[in-house]
């Protein structure tokens, strides 16, 4: 069977399947289990209504319990165990990853990552977002700025190796060091600095993302605000960073932690520029160098990648909870 | 607000065309490999794509067998044009290029300039004038199949689909013309099963699934957290922004042995289930947010007319909702589309069942390395989707990344 054909029945089976079943157990917790009549009509009601909820969630629940919370514990209890998987080995894979120099590289370039993206994104966003705001033609830029966003890692990262290729007449960067009499290099593979061009993809993609929140953040905020300093003479510069950007810093944060957790995540762009060569290895990309052949070091990598992640976790949990109140 | 006092006309400009220079360098980078994709193998490596409108110098071989060798006195005399030989006729055939030097061996192909006289290793003359035509003379009989000629022609600029059908057939022009005089159609020819073709349509074949499932689970979910009352909700409501941010590393190893032991194995349905596992969080939180803030009063209005709560979501909730459930959807299209890492753990490792972004990275990159045209095409045959979705739905994009930033 062709996997489209595979696909169409699927999308029926899973559309109709969802619809079904939430019909279905709907109809029988009604009519059958808890029927509003008879003697106990009244206190059926109360125990349809108590019980359509956990109906409504089970689906939920059930895919979140397998698909992310099973594996959070299985790939804690799977880290401890050897290669093979039948014998309890407690901490050792972790012993052997923080004496594993690529696994320190791994780690202080991600240290690197988180530190440098963020910033470099949330700046050049709220840079262009700011700009962009009374311009006439601002959306347009806005939406060329933007449009990153929809490309995949791995395309991007063919259109930057594309960018940094090594032949003057190929790469844009390499024809520019010709033109001022340079010899040509290859930026993948300057040691320590390839990071930092390997970011800079991310950083492209990303910017749109921190351009859209953070303008329309900026529409938000008073216009009396804005007008009361303009009267003061606060001078454009002023404006900005003493008016504007104090009372965005809440989006700027959400900004921040949220291209952050990304910047862990990622993998695709080292693994398609260097594979984690020259020195440019970060944690994602280490864990699949185990993925299929020694599961126990790949999910003892990915547990400290969400290690890692926790505190961000923590942080979100706390900021959700605080606007429900 | 835009005569306010301390905004000059001056600082008017700067910003123009500050926003102006950031928007050119956002999009060199994807218009050099798009102007690529269109461009003749040769002619890349032989100049940038910002030089791709001009003409551009490459070097040729031919044999001088297009004239009869006359015998002027003591010596033989061929003459011809260089763009008419056998061996070159086919790339000048819409005849506007121009000689600018030629030579007579490999080591220096343009080693005299057109129009000057150059010495041929059996000592004669060779003369090849900037139109193509030539003058060999040799005191020998020249051999049939002509004197080996090497020669710099500025080519005019040659844009062509060509590296999009050979990257979608997997096949080249001589072998796809093969296949056409062999009767087969285009679209036999499309479905060969090495082509990036196939891969295109498996993408579709994860991503739509993907897309539609956590939808409906989502939507029914979200509706029971933002209206209806029960113990633990606000408990769940945490762990779903907690499972928000749950590194995919994590999920990998145990999930693959799941399905693995269930018999699902590597194959399609086990990478729908895991993208519709992985793109819950999301979804709920979104919808939930959105729904929340729908207005009581209708709600409360139906349950007094005694609407269950089934009928008030689908009648009430779900139609009104369709902004989020639009932004979710363009959400976890670009995503799915986009993928590598489940796609590569998910799915089988054989060329057939590839999406393309596991095509590129992980067989085209290594195969094709330098192969720059037939990269900027199957890298585009991969963008061109999610870009069009993504051009066309903006707004509900953006509304959905307002609602919830947080992934």
């Amino acid at each position: 069977m062709s996997p489209l054909l595979q696909g169409v029945i699927t999308i029926f089976v899973g559309v109709f399947g969802c619809v079904g079943y939430f019909y279905a157990a709907n109809l029988v917790l009604d009519k059958v289990i808890f029927p509003p009549r008879g003697p106990h009509a009244g206190r059926n009601i109360n125990r349809a209504t108590a019980v359509r909820p956990w109906l409504f969630l089970f689906p939920a629940i059930f895919a979140l319990s397998l698909y992310l919370v099973y594996p959070v514990i299985g790939s804690l209890w799977r880290s401890m165990h050897n290669r093979a998987g039948d014998e309890f080995i407690a901490l050792d894979n972790y012993l052997f990853l923080f004496e594993d120099p690529e696994f320190l590289q791994a780690l202080f370039n991600n240290a690197l990552w988180a530190l440098v993206v963020p910033a470099a994104a949330t700046f050049l966003g709220l840079l262009v977002a700011q700009l962009t705001d009374r311009l006439s033609w601002g959306n347009i830029a806005k939406s060329l700025i933007f449009m990153p966003m929809a490309i995949s890692f791995v395309g991007a990262s063919l259109i930057w190796k594309f960018v940094y290729a090594g032949d003057p007449d190929i790469g844009i960067i390499n024809a520019l060091r010709d033109g001022i009499g340079l010899d040509p290099m290859d930026p993948v593979q300057v040691p320590f600095w390839n990071n930092f061009f390997l970011m800079a993809i991310l950083v492209w993609i990303q910017t749109g993302f921190a351009m859209v929140i953070l303008s329309a953040a900026l529409r938000g905020i008073p216009e009396e605000t804005v007008e009361a300093a303009i009267i003061d003479g606060a001078n454009p510069f002023q404006l900005f960073f003493k008016i504007k950007v104090p009372q965005i810093m809440g989006t700027i944060v959400v900004v921040w932690t949220t291209i952050t957790i990304l910047v862990l995540k990622v993998f695709d762009i080292v693994y398609t520029m260097t594979g984690g060569n020259f020195g440019t290895q970060i944690l994602p990309s280490y864990m699949m160098s185990f993925m299929f052949r020694d599961d126990g070091r790949a999910t003892a990598v990915a547990v400290v990648i969400m290690i890692v992640v926790l505190p961000v976790m923590i942080w979100n949990i706390r900021q959700a909870q605080k606007e429900m109140r | 607000m835009d005569n306010i006092a301390g905004k000059s006309s001056g600082l008017k400009w700067a910003v123009n065309i500050s926003v102006a220079l950031l928007v050119i360098a956002w999009l060199i980078p994807t218009v050099g490999l798009f102007v690529s994709s269109f461009r003749d193998r040769d002619q890349i490596t032989a100049s940038g794509w910002w030089n791709a409108p001009f003409s551009v110098e490459l070097t040729y071989r031919t044999r001088a067998n297009d004239g009869e060798p006359v015998q002027e006195g003591d010596l033989w005399v061929v003459e011809g044009n260089i763009f008419a030989t056998s061996e070159v006729s086919e790339a000048f055939a819409s005849g506007e290029a121009a000689v600018t030097a030629f030579g007579v061996t490999g080591r220096e192909p343009t080693a005299y300039p057109a129009g000057t006289e150059g010495e041929t290793r059996d000592g004669g003359t060779l003369t090849v004038n900037a139109d193509g035509s030539y003058r060999y003379t040799t005191a020998e009989t020249p051999d049939d199949r002509g004197l080996r000629i090497y020669f710099g022609a500025d080519t005019p600029p040659d844009f062509t689909m060509d590296n999009y059908l050979t990257i979608l057939t997997a096949q080249t022009e001589e072998e796809r013309e093969e296949a056409y005089a062999a009767g087969q159609t285009f679209w036999e020819i499309l479905s060969d099963e090495n082509g990036v073709f196939r891969n295109f349509i498996n993408t579709f074949t994860v991503t739509i699934p993907s897309t539609v499932i956590p939808i409906l689970i989502a939507a029914f979910a979200a509706y029971a957290l933002a209206w209806m009352d029960f113990p633990g909700r606000g408990l769940l409501i945490a762990a779903i922004v907690g499972l928000l941010v749950v590194p995919l590393q994590l999920a990998l190893v145990p999930l693959l042995n799941l399905h693995n032991q269930i018999g699902i194995g590597q194959s399609f349905v086990g990478i729908w289930l895991a993208h519709t596992g992985f793109g819950l969080p999301l979804a709920i939180y979104l919808l939930r947010n959105y729904m929340v803030g729908l207005p009581r009063d209708i709600i409360e209005s139906a349950k007094v007319d005694g609407a269950t709560d089934f009928q008030i979501f689908t009648k009430i909730i779900l139609p009104l909702s369709f902004p989020a459930l639009a932004s979710f959807a363009i959400f976890q299209f670009l995503w799915t589309w986009n993928d590598l890492l489940v796609a590569k753990v998910f799915l089988p490792s054989d060329d057939a069942s590839k999406v393309m972004t596991v095509r590129i990275a992980d067989d085209l990159l290594g195969s094709r390395g330098g192969d720059w045209g037939i990269l900027a095409a199957a890298a585009f045959v991969s963008i061109a989707v999610p870009v069009l979705v993504f051009f066309t739905m903006q707004r509900y994009l953006v509304r959905g990344l307002l609602a919830g930033s947080v992934k």
